[in-house]
This record gives structure tokens, sequence and C-alpha cells, in this order.
């Protein structure tokens, strides 16, 4: 009876085990699975059937049969437009990071540092346009930036220009409009971290006779580092495969990979291609969430 | 962050519980156009015959057929285009029609039934509800302004001559966003086959769209409608129907801005939206209920006083408004009708080849 009760417990997972069990269940059935099923996509054949790919597997007269087409992966190498697109895609991540992260940072301090009460009101303030849906803000952004929009008639109405500026429907607007909707992305992690630092390093380092610039740059920027490297992963990572911005903003010359793999799925129908296109833009943001991982690991080993 | 994400688990519940109180017996999903119906056509059907129907919108051909090749699309009306259908039939997407539940069919225009008999043999899976063109979407004061009171806005010389085309540059000028609708237009421009496969003939045409790529603003299938109705365009092509819209919004708006529409006398494409059942639709007597009512003549005629388009229903011709009936751009007289082409059905790999080069005539390289 004793030796049934036991065998019972050790089958009933204990409070740790749930407590990890239920995010690893989340990962494995929302990524991992829908991961495996791209991927199996992306060696299938292009179809004209329901679903429209050619199954990968066969099993007749007790043979299994695994038929694993590499041809979509040869044809992104075969076309010099899916290397331009994930260029393009790359380039304007990294761009709208780094001009999140110019404005950003200077926001972040500045809530940093003020006082307690308004640190909630202001970052509430930088949190609230995310309340809205992306795709309502984006279409302001597109009324604001029209040859007769708000932009271009304000600027007429000053006299500072005397024809409308085209905005709308260039990579000005996409840069606009990325760096707009992931700025909140950039200055939270950046105002979690900057929150936290200790003022007695400032003063000490102010007492030794350090100038007001040299304190920011040898002792503020160092130790907000893991805070600008999570700020700048949050918007790199979702902008490589941004679709929406550049869609709406954007004009026919913005070649970025969220679109060609748009085209590859409803103008080409062919999914194999589309999802090998997606399994290949995964394989590339790979490198940047290693590197994150590995510094916030490093971060864990400094705390404990 | 913890009531943004609060909020976000309300609204996807509210989305979750949505599609499950919708699963009753007399219910009809049907899935169409945006603005492709009149504002009441579904609320009396749910009168007359005590189905309530889900009707919710799709804005592109595209966005339908990955729904429909996905399986389990949950429909039980779609309305793709006759070009898209065609390829939807062979991939096994539709059930065909029971006709002896359509006694309405006998409404239908017969020559328009011949039409797009090509894209369905023996008109066996669909209706044909709208048809329209892709022409010239333009505004006549812009225009004028910019080429002088001779502009030749009944010809694609408008757009494919490119002293015109840059001389229209700094109004605005829109192209559809769509390999299979434009790059044949083109072709049928330098006089070529519109479903010719031949390379030599598919480089002419995208050298001639390449010349005039710099006066180009953007490729887009929808957003012309709006900006033509508030003067961000001067010409657009663009469906027929669609323009028509834009005209009505631009005289709703005040009339400041002028919007026309004009069939090139080249010739142009022509395009059916034909209504169909797919082959797991669930309700299918109430969706064939539903066709029958839409080929009822003061049904049909209705829809089209409110979208523009002109309908393949015969017997709905005298109760069409007189103001969209005698407009030539929306029915067009038999001489222009005879100038229409149909958009091509190419085979998969071919169109591979179109939107590759349509996507370099968009990045003007």
């Amino acid at each position: 009876m004793k030796k049934l009760n036991r065998t019972l417990q050790s089958l009933i997972p204990s409070g740790r085990q749930l407590v990890i069990g239920v995010p690893f269940i989340w990962l494995c059935l929302f990524f991992l699975l829908p991961f495996f099923i791209v991927t199996k996509i992306s060696f299938t054949e292009a179809a004209l059937a329901i679903p429209p790919y050619s199954e990968i597997y066969t099993y007749a007269e007790q043979k299994f049969q695994l038929l694993l087409n590499l041809s979509n992966y040869a044809i992104l190498g075969d076309d010099e437009l899916y290397i331009s697109a994930y260029l393009g895609s790359l380039k304007v991540a990294f761009f709208s990071t780094l001009a999140c992260l110019l404005v950003g940072f200077p926001m972040a301090y500045a809530i940093s540092k003020a006082n307690k009460e308004s640190q909630n009101v202001l970052m509430l303030l930088i949190m609230m346009p995310t309340w809205t849906a992306i795709l309502i803000r984006v279409y302001a952004w597109m009324g604001i930036l029209s040859n007769n929009g708000l932009l271009n008639g304000f600027l007429m109405w000053t006299g500072v220009i005397s024809q409308p500026l085209e905005i709308l429907n260039t990579n000005v607007a996409v840069y606009i409009g990325v760096v707009y909707a992931y700025l909140p992305f950039m200055v939270m992690p950046l105002y979690a971290n900057l929150v936290k630092h200790d003022e007695s390093l400032l003063e000490a380092a102010s007492d030794l006779g350090s100038s007001k610039f040299n304190s920011f740059w040898k002792i503020t920027v160092p130790l907000a580092r893991n805070g600008i490297i999570a700020g700048c992963m949050l918007v790199f990572i979702p902008v490589v495969g941004e679709f929406v911005i550049p869609e709406l903003l954007g004009g026919p010359e913005t070649l970025m990979i969220g679109r060609v793999l748009w085209q590859e799925f409803f103008n080409n129908r062919d999914w194999p291609v589309a999802s090998a296109l997606a399994v290949v833009m995964l394989l590339i943001l790979i490198v940047p969430i290693l590197f994150f991982n590995r510094s916030q690991a490093k971060e864990m080993e400094g705390r404990a | 962050m913890k009531s943004f994400g609060r909020t976000l688990l309300a609204v996807s519940f509210l989305g979750v519980f949505g599609t499950i109180a919708q699963a009753n017996d007399k219910v009809l999903r049907v899935y169409n156009w945006s603005d492709y119906i009149a504002p009441d056509t579904v609320r009396k059907f749910e009168d007359e015959t005590g189905i309530s129907v889900v009707y919710d919108v799709f804005d592109s051909n595209e966005t339908l057929e990955a729904r429909l090749l996905a399986g389990k699309s949950g429909y039980d009306i779609v309305v793709p285009s006759n070009s898209f259908l065609a390829k939807q039939i062979k991939a096994g997407v539709y059930q065909p029609l029971d006709k002896s539940k359509l006694p309405n069919w006998k409404n239908l225009n017969t020559t328009l039934l011949n039409n797009v008999a090509a894209s369905d043999p023996g008109n066996a899976h669909a209706v044909p509800y709208m048809w329209g063109s892709i022409g010239i979407g333009f505004n006549p004061d812009k225009v004028r302004q910019a080429l002088g009171a001779d502009a030749p806005v009944n010809s694609w010389d408008l757009l494919f001559k490119p002293e015109n085309a840059a001389k229209l540059k700094s109004c605005g000028i829109s192209f559809l966003d769509s390999a299979t609708e434009m790059l044949p237009l083109a072709l049928h421009y330098l006089g070529y086959p519109v479903n010719s496969q031949d390379p030599q003939h598919l480089a002419k045409a995208q050298e001639l769209f390449m010349k005039i790529r710099p006066s180009v603003a953007y490729f887009h299938s929808s957003k012309y409608i709006s900006d033509l109705a508030n003067g961000n365009l001067c010409v657009a092509v663009g469906y027929s129907g669609d323009v028509v819209q834009a005209k009505a919004r631009a005289e709703e708006a005040g009339g400041m801005v002028k919007v026309e529409y004009s069939i090139p006398k080249e010739g142009a494409g022509s395009f059916y939206d034909m209504v169909a059942i797919p082959h797991d639709a669930e309700h299918v007597e109430a969706a064939h209920q539903f066709i029958n009512f839409l080929l009822r003549p003061d049904i049909m005629a209705e829809i089209t006083n409110n979208v523009g388009y002109s309908n393949a229903n015969a017997a709905a011709t005298p109760l069409v408004d007189e103001a969209i009936r005698n407009d030539p751009g929306s029915y067009p007289p038999e001489p222009v009708l005879a100038t229409l082409y149909a958009i091509p059905d190419q085979p998969i790999s071919f169109a591979r080849v179109m939107t590759r080069d349509w996507t370099r005539v968009k990045l003007g390289k």
C-alpha cells in the first residue's frame, strides 16, 4: 500500500515542476510545434490542392518514404531578390534600432531622474499609445504624412516649404512609423535599468573631480549596458519581420522580407517557398537572440 | 503593464467566445468583398428566411484564397474573382451548385454566363455576382491642369507615354498592385496576346512599365479609392466600381474634388466576381437559399445602386438607377464591351515569373 502511494505521488508533479512546466508546455505548443510545421512545409512542393503543398512522407507497401524537397531553399539563393530583401530588412531594423536608442535613452534617463510620483505618470504616457491597435496608429500616420496631410499643411502654412514634401510611401515614412511604434519597447527596459542605478556612485565620482559628462559616460552608460541590449533586441528582432508598417507607409521600393514573404504566400500561392523564407529569417535572428541570452546570463552571474 | 495584459486577455477571450456562440443550426456564414453589398440585403434575407447570417469581408482575392486552400474556412458562401475561381475549382475547393434550388438562375445575362464559362466550365460551380473593368480613374481638373484641355483620358497613352506620365507625377499616379492584372494590360497595349507566355513579350511589357516607373507614386489595390476622393491622386488604374465609389465619396465631401472613370479605347481588362459554395460548407441548403435570394432582380439592382458595380442579372437592369445604368463606365455599350478582355488564368509556374517581373517593376530595377 505504501509502495502504491509512493508510485502515485511520483506520478503527480510537484509544485516546482508544475510552475516550470506551464511555460514549457506553452512554448512547445505555440512556438516549437508551429515551427516544426513551417519547417515541414518548407521541404514540400507547391501543388494545386488543399492544402496547397505535397506530403513529405508516404507509407505504402510497408515502405516509409521521406521526400525532402530542397529546391525551395535553392530558390532563395538563386534570386538576388531574397538576399536583398533580407539585407533591406536588416538595414531598416538596424537604423531604426539606433534611432530608437538615440531618442529613447534621453527619455528613459529623464524619467528615471524625475521624482517618484511623476515617474509612474511619465511611464504611463510612454505606454499608453500601445493600448491602441497598431493598425489604427499607422493609419493616423498616413493622415499626418500624406501630401495633403497635417505635417505638409503646417509646413506650407508657416511658409517653410512651398511644395508638399513627399514623405508618405517612401522609406522615410517607414523609419518614422517603425521608430514611433517601437520606441516604448526601447524606453521600458532602459527605464527599468536606469532607475535602479546607485546615486552614490555618481556622487563619489563628482567628489573625485569627475565632470558630469565623464561620470555619465564612464558610470551610467556601462551600468545601463544590459538595459541597452534588452531594448535593442526588443526593437531589432520584431522590426526585421515587420509587415504592416512598410506595407502601409512604405513605397514600392521599400524591400523588406515581410512583404516578400507575403508575396510568396499570397501572390505566388507558394507556401513551401514562403515557409523556407520564414525558416531562414528565424535562423538569421537566432544570432542576436543568442547574444542577448548570453548577456542576460552574464548579468545573472554578476548578481549572484 | 498589468492592465495592458488584462485588456489583451479580455480581447482574446471575446474572440474565442464570439466564435463559439455562432455555432447554431439556422446560420449562414458569408465571406464577401468589403463594400460589396447593400446595407439592408442581409437583414432582408434574415427577415424572410429566419436564417441568421454571419457576414465577414475581405479585401483581396489572395486573402480569400489562402483561407480556402488552408481548408475548413468555415464559410458557406464566398465570392472569388473568376481568374482565381478557375484555379480553385481545379484544386477542389468548391461543390457543384444544385440548380434545381436556384429558380432565379433564369434572370442571369446569358452572354455574361458564356463569358465566365471559360473559368467555370458549364457554369457548374459559381454564379456571376458583379463584374467590372480595370480602367482609368482620374481627377479631370488636375489632369487638364497638367496636360492641357486635350489630355488623352480615353486612352492608355495617358499613362504609357512617358512624357504624359512625367507631367502627371506631381499630382499623383497609382497602379494596382497585381502582376496578373497589370502585365496583361501592357501586353494588350503593345498589341501582344494578353495571355502570352513569351518571355520577349513579357520583357517588352516590363520595359514599358519601367519607363514610367519613376512617375508612379504607389502600387496598391484599394488605397486609391480614398486618395482619388480627397484629391491626393490625379490618375489611378483601378476597378470601375471602386472609382465610382471614390466619385460618390468626393461628392459627399462637398464636391470640391471631381472623379471620373474611363475605359480606354484600346480596351481594358474585365473581371467577374463569382458566388460559390466551398466543398466543406456546413450550411449548403441555406447557401443555395442565399444565392437564389441574390439572383432576385430587386435585390441585385439595389446592390448595384449601392456599390456602383454592374451586375450580371439581366432582369435587374431596368431597376438600376438611371445614373449608373446610363454610365458607359459601369454599363458599357456594345462596341466598348467588345474591346474588353478577360484577365487570363495562368499556370502557377508562370504566375511566379509574372510576380517576379512585377516586383522588378515596383522596385524600379
